[in-house]
């Protein structure tokens, strides 16, 4: 078990030198954001599943934080037509 | 269980009664400390109908008394009334209706009905009513503040909130209830989930748990938005962030000493993602009540209690996709209001069809109009005014002459108080046998309701007439406006309609107070009803609650079944 503690850690370590890395690329503004969500997408997979212990739980603790996930997402596609593209 | 240990141990008084782990005893901690908050939030409100029906002349008998930052001289001042506005809805939803509704009857009677010795987490619960108790103290002690409590409203819309005075002491007092619903509704939740009785199978929980556990569901999901909109609002005022100030704003002629580039909507959006589903947790636990008290005073089951119980369910999903029918007006993308009307439509069916069932329920019924009944029963109606006047609010075409008027406040007012707070009031008188083992006094309980229900609408049914004639609401002095000078009469029948319904519940209190005392003792079950709160002895045991854990052999609302000699059929007897 500390082991995978161990490799999580790494794993999320490392993404973060990647986001620090990518940055000196200096892509274009939809290019930065698509890697930096998928990065920071990555990292809160990782630390929900394994630091958080949600894929040792049962069914119903899934249930309770995807619908949470869900509420979010319409929040979030909901606000991005004023929020998003009003800068 | 964590509390096993305490059933046979004698306890000291400060566990007994202030840092209780026993639900009950927080339940009742919860009740008496909102039941005080209404009060006060509704003294509040007298201060401002005074000056709206005599703008500007000195408050009577206590205006002298009043603080220097609310009415200097006895005359209330423009800043002073913005305060009681903010203050009085924030306290009658957050600290009054809510925890009455949930945090007093949730932790009371759902443990009870489920047939469970206490909560999942008892110090969980405790913490959450004492974290409640320091929110409220807080936005109390905000009046006391250099520059006085909170003026820009329950919603505390930006930017005038950042740069207004008071806010701080408001954000730091919501950051404390949330918290405190957020392990409430936690406790709810699993409590609901693990701890039910033997038998008892989600087709046979009654519809007050299903309303509770919905409830806990919207209090989980929306509270941390608003959670986390408070403390970047808090961060805009004393870390000077701009998460919600445009670039070049301008105040008063000069530019504001923020860098600019978040954005006023934003707040709204989050604010609303909360407030819409708040409307549903201040509804649900109300319209919970009205079921139990309909099924025990029609001696019938209730109408389609699936349907009831989908519509909860229903409710909770699409509250959650409406709240954008707040901000019609705000500048919002057009695209956006199609879509949010569309849902707000949608979201009428299900309280609908709850009000449908309910009204389905009186047909062919041999009602016993006893007093909890008499509340369940004016729920109807009232409810029905609330929800139907929130129709043409829903509408972007009425809703652009509709928003901010008094239409607006008289509709959510029958809505919250005509509705849940009726309901709620029915429940204390139905559950009280139970709670103190005694019952209240029916004759000053139906002066009591009567007076009540009269006065309400006396204060709340003008306000259409007012909203349709254009008056806008949060205005200090209504004479102003020569528009608003044709029904400025109506302000007077209001304010003296609100003065009354203060009067009226005095025999309300006494009737409380001495009942608990000296009210004529009752036997377990004195309402002859089927759920499982009736089943243990009144008042429930310490920490247990009932002698056996019970087990559950039937659906909750077994009236008048065929064949049986009773005419009720208690969920706890094969």
């Amino acid at each position: 078990m500390k082991k995978t503690y161990l490799t999580v850690f790494g794993t999320l370590a490392v993404l973060t030198l990647l986001t620090v890395g990518v940055s000196y690329l200096h892509l274009n503004r939809a290019g930065a954001i698509t890697v930096a969500l998928l990065v920071a997408g990555i990292k809160v997979s990782l630390i929900a599943a394994f630091f958080m212990h949600l894929k040792f739980e049962k069914k119903v603790i899934h249930g309770i934080f995807y619908t949470a996930l869900f509420f979010v997402l319409i929040l979030l596609f909901l606000i991005f037509p004023d929020i998003g593209l009003s800068q | 269980m964590q509390t096993e240990h305490l059933e046979s141990h004698p306890e000291t008084f400060i566990r007994k009664w202030i840092f209780s782990l026993d639900h009950k005893t927080i339940g009742l901690q919860y009740m008496f400390t909102s039941l005080i908050f209404l009060l006060f939030g509704f003294s509040l409100v007298l201060l401002m109908r005074w000056q709206l029906a005599y703008p500007g002349s000195a408050l009577p008998l206590i205006g002298y008394y009043l603080p220097d930052s609310i009415a200097a001289g006895g005359v209330m001042h423009p800043a002073g009334y913005n305060a009681l506005g903010a203050m009085h809805g924030t306290i009658m939803i957050f600290l009054g209706v809510v925890p009455l509704g949930v945090g007093a009857f949730g932790n009371y009677f759902l443990p009870l009905q489920i047939g469970a010795k206490d909560m999942a987490f008892p110090r969980i619960n405790m913490t959450s009513y004492w974290v409640y108790f320091i929110g409220g103290v807080l936005m109390l002690a905000s009046f006391f503040v250099p520059g006085g409590a909170a003026q820009s409203g329950w919603t505390s819309y930006v930017p005038l909130s950042i740069l207004s005075p008071g806010q701080t002491m408001w954000l730091l007092a919501m950051t404390f209830l949330i918290t405190s619903s957020l392990l409430g509704s936690i406790n709810f939740i699993v409590t609901t989930l693990n701890l039910r009785a033997p038998g008892l199978t989600w087709s046979r929980l009654p519809l007050f748990v299903w309303a509770q556990f919905v409830t806990a569901l919207l209090l989980l999901f929306a509270f941390p938005v608003l959670q986390a909109g408070a403390i970047l609002q808090l961060l805009d005022r004393i870390a000077k962030t701009s998460f919600f100030i445009p670039s070049g704003l301008i105040v008063g002629g000069a530019p504001v000493e923020y860098a600019g580039g978040g954005s006023a909507l934003l707040w709204q959006h989050l604010f609303w993602f909360l407030a819409h589903p708040e409307v549903y947790v201040l509804l649900l636990p109300a319209m919970g009540i009205v079921a139990e008290i309909l099924a025990n005073g029609t001696r019938k089951p209730i109408f389609g209690y699936k349907e009831i119980a989908g519509s909860f369910c229903f409710i909770g999903v699409l509250s959650f996709m409406v709240w954008a029918h707040h901000m019609f007006v705000s500048g919002m993308k057009t695209s956006l209001s199609y879509l949010f009307m569309t849902t707000t439509m949608i979201i009428s069916v299900p309280s609908v069809a709850i009000i449908t069932c309910f009204l389905l329920s009186l047909k062919g019924a041999s009602i016993q109009f006893k007093l909890p009944m008499l509340f369940a029963l004016a729920f109807l109606p009232m409810f029905g005014i609330g929800g139907l006047t929130g129709l043409p609010l829903g509408f972007t075409p009425t809703d652009v002459y509709l928003h901010d008027t008094y239409y607006v406040i008289g509709h959510f007012h029958y809505v919250v108080v005509t509705g849940s707070l009726i309901a709620l009031m029915g429940g204390i008188y139905y559950w009280f046998p139970k709670m103190f083992g005694r019952k209240m006094n029916e004759f000053w309980g139906k002066i009591h309701f009567w007076t009540t229900i009269v006065f309400m609408n006396g204060i709340f049914f003008p306000m259409f007439i007012q909203g349709l004639a254009g008056v806008q609401r949060r205005l200090y002095d209504p004479t102003v406006q020569a528009h608003n000078l044709v029904v400025q009469p109506t302000n007077v029948l209001m304010t003296y309609s609100a003065i009354l319904l203060m009067i009226a519940q005095i025999p309300f209190i006494v009737n409380f107070f001495v009942s608990i005392f000296k009210g004529e003792k009752t036997e377990d079950n004195p309402w002859q009803a089927t759920t499982l709160e009736w089943a243990c002895p009144s008042p429930p045991l310490p920490h247990k609650n009932f002698e056996k854990i019970p087990t559950v052999y039937k659906g909750p609302y077994e009236y008048n079944v065929p064949g049986e000699a009773k005419d009720f059929s208690p969920q706890h007897l094969p």
